[in-house]
Parts: C-alpha cells; sequence; structure tokens
C-alpha cells in the first residue's frame, strides 16, 4: 500500500517535471516564433531599408517602372482607416454592451448578444464584397453626392469631403472595417460590464441614481481595464484587416486628399503586389510588413501604458479581462 | 477490449497509408509548372483534360510570372511560364528556350448608361490620354469626334485600373506606351506601374466590378471578363484605321499579322498589330523549358508531348474559356524549334 503511494507520487513529479518543461517549451516557441517573424521581415526587406533607410517613411511615391519605393501612402491608409474604425465603433460597441446588460429585458439578451458574436463569424471577404456591391452604390448616391452639394462652399467641411462621388476610398473602408471590429470590442466590453458587483450597482440606485450615472460613475470606472482592451483588440484587428479594405479602399497609391479619397493600406498593398512582385519591390513590400508589425506593437505598448497610467491614478479595484 | 480496439484501428491505419503511398507512386509521370496566373485557368483545365485522356499529371500553380521565371532558373519545376517575354540575354544566361503558348486579348470596358456594348469607340491615343488625365470628361471633343452619333455626358471620366501586378496591366500598359509617346515617357510598361491617377481593382474580377459598380468608369479586363459580365465593351482603332470588335478572329489576326520568326524567344509584343483586322491589344503567354537538358531527359520529353496535345486538342477548351489558341502556322514553328534547339548536352534532340 505505501510502497505504491509512494510510486504514485513519484511518478507525479515526473509527471510534473514534464509538464513544467512542455508549456515552458510552448512559452518559448512563442518568442522564437516572433523573433524569427521579426528577423525574417527585416533580412527579406533588407533591400528597401538600406537603400532608402528613414526616408523610406516620408516618401509618397510608389513606381513600379522606375523601381522606386515610399511608404508614406499605405501607411497614412492604415491609420487613417483604423482610426475611422475605432471612431465609429467605440460608441456603437458602448450602447450595445450597455443595452445587453443594463436595459434589455431578460428574454432579448441571449438571442441578441449571439447574434453580435455571429458578426464575428462572418468571413472578411464577405463584409468586403458586402461593402462593394450593396454599401457602396448606396452610399454613393444617398449619401456622399449630397453630402458633397451642401459643403461645397463651407470652408472645413468642403476640403474634408471634396472630390468625386465614387462611393468607394478611405471613409467606407473605415466604415466597413468599424462594422468587422464592433462584434470583438461588445463582447468584450459586454463581458466586463457584468463583472460589476451587482452590490454596487444597487446601492448607487438606492441613492437615487440614474442609469447614466451609474454607468458613468460605477460602471465606467470599474471595468476600465477591461473596455481600454477591448478597444484595442479592435484596433489590431482593423490595423491589420485586408481582404475587407481591398475590396473598397479603391487600392491608389496616392496621397488622401480628403476622407473620401481612395487610397491604400499596407495590408491590401502587399496583397495586390505580392504575387508579381521581385526584387526591391518584394523588399519594400517586406519592409511594409515589418512597419505594420511596428504599428501594432507600438499600438499594443502604448495601450500597457495608458492601462498602468489609470490604474495609478486611482485606487478603485481592477475589474475585467 | 479498449487496448485491442486501438491495435487494430493502428495497424489498419498503416496499412492504408502505405496502400496510398503505392497508389501515389503508380502514376507514370507527374509534371510540374509554376507561373503566370493570367493563362491559369486554361492551364489547369488542359492539365485536367489531358489527365482525364492519359493518366499523366500535370501541376500548374500559378504564382505569378515572376515566380514562374524564377522557379525554371532555379530548376525546382519542369515548366515556367509567364506573361511578359523573357529577353534574349536572360535566355542565354539561363540557357531557357521560350515559346508562346496562348494568346489573349484585353479589352477596354466603359460604364455609360445608355451605351450598348460595341457603340463606344476609341483609339490607342485617346486611352492613353484619359489614363494620363489628360481627357478629363466624357464630351470630350476628341471623343466626340470619334462618336459623332453618340449623346456622350457630360461627366468625369473615372479611371479604374489593376491593383494587383498582372500581366494583363503589362499588355495594357505595352500598347498605351507603344500609341503614346508622353505615356511612354511619363509612366512606362510593367506588370505593376504608378498610375497618374485613378483607383485600382484586385484582379480581373476587381476592375470589372468596380465599372460595373461606378458610373461613368472606364476600366480594362482580359476579353473572357468583358464577355461573361455584361460590360459594355469599346471598339478599338487599330493601326490599319479600323475600328475592331475583340473577338478571337481578331486576336487571330494580330497573331498570324506578327514576325514570330526573327524575335529571340519568339518573345513577339502582339499589341499595336498592323493587319486590316487585327484587334491592337493582344498579347501571348510564354512557356519556358530548359534548352539543354542535363537530367532525365524523358520528362522533358512528356512536358513537350503534354503541349504538343495542348496545341492539337486544346483550341476548344481554350476559346470556352475566353482565349485563342495560336495559329497553325506559329504552332509549325514552335514544333519545329523544338526538335531542332531543345538538346541534351550529347547534342540529341528530345523532339522528332
Amino acid at each position: 500500500m505505501k510502497v505504491m503511494a509512494t510510486r504514485r507520487a513519484a511518478s507525479n513529479v515526473g509527471a510534473d517535471r514534464l509538464f513544467r518543461v512542455l508549456t515552458r517549451t510552448s512559452a518559448v516557441l512563442v518568442l522564437l516564433l516572433l523573433a524569427g517573424i521579426i528577423v525574417s521581415l527585416a533580412w527579406g526587406g533588407r533591400g528597401a531599408i538600406t537603400t532608402y533607410g528613414p526616408s523610406f517613411l516620408w516618401t509618397s511615391e510608389w513606381d513600379p517602372v522606375r523601381d522606386h519605393y515610399g511608404a508614406l501612402v499605405p501607411v497614412a491608409g492604415t491609420l487613417i482607416t483604423s482610426a475611422i474604425a475605432v471612431l465609429i465603433a467605440v460608441p456603437v460597441s458602448f450602447g450595445i454592451a450597455l443595452f445587453l446588460t443594463e436595459r434589455a429585458p431578460g428574454w432579448l439578451r441571449r438571442p441578441l448578444g449571439t447574434a453580435i458574436e455571429m458578426l464575428a463569424a462572418i468571413p472578411s471577404i464577405i463584409y468586403g464584397m458586402w461593402g462593394l456591391f450593396v454599401f457602396v452604390p448606396l452610399f454613393q448616391q444617398h449619401v456622399q453626392s449630397p453630402l458633397v452639394q451642401w459643403t461645397r462652399d463651407v470652408p472645413v467641411l468642403g476640403e474634408l469631403f471634396a472630390g468625386p462621388p465614387l462611393g468607394i476610398g478611405l471613409f467606407t473602408a473605415g466604415l466597413i472595417l468599424s462594422i468587422m471590429i464592433i462584434p470583438f470590442i461588445t463582447a468584450v466590453m459586454r463581458d466586463v460590464f457584468e463583472q460589476v458587483p451587482p452590490m454596487l450597482k444597487e446601492s448607487a440606485y438606492g441613492l437615487g441614481c440614474t442609469t447614466w450615472e451609474v454607468v458613468w460613475k460605477i460602471v465606467l470606472p470599474f471595468t476600465r481595464n477591461g473596455v481600454i482592451s477591448g478597444i484595442m483588440l479592435g484596433l489590431g484587428r482593423a490595423l491589420g484587416e485586408t481582404m475587407a479594405v481591398t475590396f473598397v479602399i479603391g487600392n491608389a497609391f496616392s496621397l488622401p486628399h480628403s476622407l473620401f479619397s481612395p487610397s491604400n493600406s499596407i495590408a491590401s498593398a502587399l496583397a495586390n503586389e505580392f504575387n508579381e512582385a521581385g526584387g526591391l519591390q518584394k523588399a519594400a513590400l517586406l519592409e511594409l510588413g515589418l512597419i505594420l508589425f511596428v504599428i501594432t506593437t507600438l499600438v499594443l505598448i502604448l495601450s500597457k501604458l495608458v492601462l498602468r497610467r489609470l490604474s495609478r491614478g486611482q485606487d478603485l479595484p481592477a475589474g475585467g479581462a | 477490449m479498449n487496448t485491442d480496439r486501438m491495435r487494430r484501428f493502428i495497424v489498419s491505419g498503416c496499412m492504408g497509408l502505405a496502400l496510398a503511398c503505392v497508389s501515389l507512386a503508380s502514376p507514370a509521370i507527374d509534371l510540374t509548372g509554376a507561373g503566370a496566373s493570367l493563362p491559369y485557368p486554361v492551364y489547369a483545365k488542359w492539365a485536367a483534360r489531358y489527365h482525364a485522356l492519359t493518366g499523366h499529371r500535370v501541376n500548374f500553380q500559378s504564382i505569378g510570372s515572376g515566380g514562374g521565371q524564377q522557379q525554371i532558373i532555379a530548376g525546382t519545376v519542369d515548366w515556367g511560364a509567364s506573361d511578359d517575354p523573357m529577353p534574349e540575354a536572360g535566355l542565354r544566361r539561363h540557357d531557357l528556350f521560350q515559346f508562346p503558348a496562348i494568346i489573349g486579348g484585353i479589352v477596354p470596358v466603359v460604364n455609360i448608361p445608355g451605351i450598348a456594348p460595341g457603340a463606344l469607340r476609341l483609339s490607342g491615343a485617346l486611352l492613353a490620354d484619359i489614363y494620363l488625365g489628360r481627357i478629363r470628361r466624357w464630351d470630350d471633343r476628341a471623343i466626340v469626334a470619334l462618336n459623332p452619333e453618340l449623346a456622350l455626358p457630360a461627366t468625369d471620366i473615372v479611371v479604374v485600373h489593376r491593383a494587383d501586378g498582372s500581366g494583363t496591366t503589362y499588355g495594357w500598359t505595352s500598347y498605351l506606351a507603344r500609341v503614346s509617346p508622353q505615356w511612354r515617357d511619363q509612366v512606362g510598361m510593367g506588370k505593376a506601374i504608378r498610375w497618374p491617377l485613378g483607383q485600382g481593382g484586385k484582379g480581373n474580377e476587381g476592375v470589372a466590378a468596380y465599372v460595373s459598380q461606378l458610373r461613368y468608369s472606364v476600366g480594362y479586363v482580359e476579353y473572357a471578363y468583358a464577355a461573361h459580365n455584361g460590360l459594355s465593351w469599346v471598339r478599338l482603332r487599330n493601326r490599319a484605321g479600323a475600328f475592331v470588335a475583340p473577338q478571337a478572329s481578331s486576336f487571330q489576326a494580330a497573331a498570324l499579322d506578327a514576325d514570330w520568326q526573327s524575335a529571340p524567344g519568339m518573345g513577339v509584343m502582339l499589341t499595336d498589330a498592323g493587319g486590316e483586322e487585327a484587334w491592337p491589344i493582344t498579347a501571348a503567354s510564354f512557356i519556358l523549358v530548359p534548352r539543354t537538358v542535363r537530367r532525365r531527359p524523358e520528362r522533358m520529353r512528356e512536358v513537350l508531348a503534354y503541349f504538343d496535345w495542348a496545341f492539337r486538342e486544346g483550341g476548344d477548351i481554350a476559346r470556352e474559356l475566353g482565349y485563342v489558341a495560336l495559329p497553325d502556322t506559329v504552332i509549325g514553328q514552335i514544333r519545329e524549334r523544338w526538335a531542332h534547339d531543345i538538346r541534351t548536352p550529347r547534342g540529341e534532340a528530345i523532339w522528332e
């Protein structure tokens, strides 16, 4: 009896060690993979990196015939479309999550929540096709044309909306992206809102707070970290999205001069040109990939810094994801 | 019981795997090609039919013309496919033999309400000016002069081009560069270029979608896409001064007009061909094979046998897909060159 117990204990120790080694290897593997991707992107792009140096970042020309490349247009397009997407998606997701956790009747919560999660399961190319074939014509005829007409003589807005009403361009790409990231942000927000202890909310209601006051003073401060993580998750997805953007952004290597201009993003430039590229063009595309990598890393670092700053500022318990 | 079932499962799995390996090894020949994406539908369909007839597998991977050239230079495939002919220096340096395999036509398409397919007439110089931004409206005097009977709208022209690098763009820009000195000097030709204006669609289907979505737009697609998407194609003025429609006969007329014999590697540019019937934006797609066959000459013989079959029997498949087979005289010249140029290191001919 005793012998068996010690033997089992010994085998447990062995299994435990094996388990530790396995988990550690997995973790190290991720780091190695990450380093490998960075190194191979930099190595593949070394032709462009050595040819152009840092000026690659602020050159707007992209001319495969004369073999001259610059990253300004796709970098700007990526940042602008992602910014539009987040600006639209955050308030909408916030509203959906609040409705689901605070206002919706019980029988509606499950089906509505599932429907929003299903939005996340739709392949991105479907969003692109829907955008091009359904949204673009409607937007072109019923929104963009009148908008351009009305704002023609308004000083700032006129500039913002100028240009022929094509329906495709930066704004459309941003809008499609926002629809794509809404389910992600909403899901995270709903989950963290549900983490708020009912006691806190009930007490606030008991003191006579309105729903808005409860949300603004209790729910949001309590779930801040989770909400910001959700937004960053959405932003990360928007930065790297390829197919849907390629469909509606216009794929033109020209600097945008208005909100509706056709332009290009890093991911769609890669998707478009990689197949037939060679030599310096391929190197420039790989360097673009490296830049996208750096941008997403910066976004991640920035969000961590914001979180740290916030949690230092106040000593409320940090909840959520 | 449980372990017994497990064992039986593993044993049967291993046997199945072994059988699969044997059956994989049995087909006589497994040929591999890689390259151009423009003729991919034809090569894939030819390969499927050839497999059904002979049992030989021919794999073609559409990795792009540049990739096809690199792979055949590296010797990792049996044949490479490229939309732009490899220049003579490259052929000599890498000891490659090049021949055309299929012809395609590139067609300008427009979306102007009220204008039927084939109603609008344009010239190459006008197309170049539109794509340069020198002509910006449909009722420009130069366009009206060619179409006095059409009511052209007083709207801006929306220019659509390919966003991805492609043989179609190569054919299109080489035509524009040939007919317009401004285009040649300011933009040039290539599989991907710096477009002076307009928006890009990904692939032929992307351009076709943009043109059908955007009113008052003009774009260019391969013939098959123009025919199948119900887009309004344009009649073009060729070098002989005649306005021609894009169709199999006008593509073949362009191929007949070309001087295949004297071009190095038969790398003829068919754009702006001279015949009365010739469609001006026609392009051939090319196959690259080793000129001196150092390894396994019987494989090379099978590659040539496959293309020989395709030249004899593949014309119908090509036509169904919107491509055009080479004229018989050109095919005859290609066979002669196979016999003459492709040799083993000891000088034996591969093709008789």
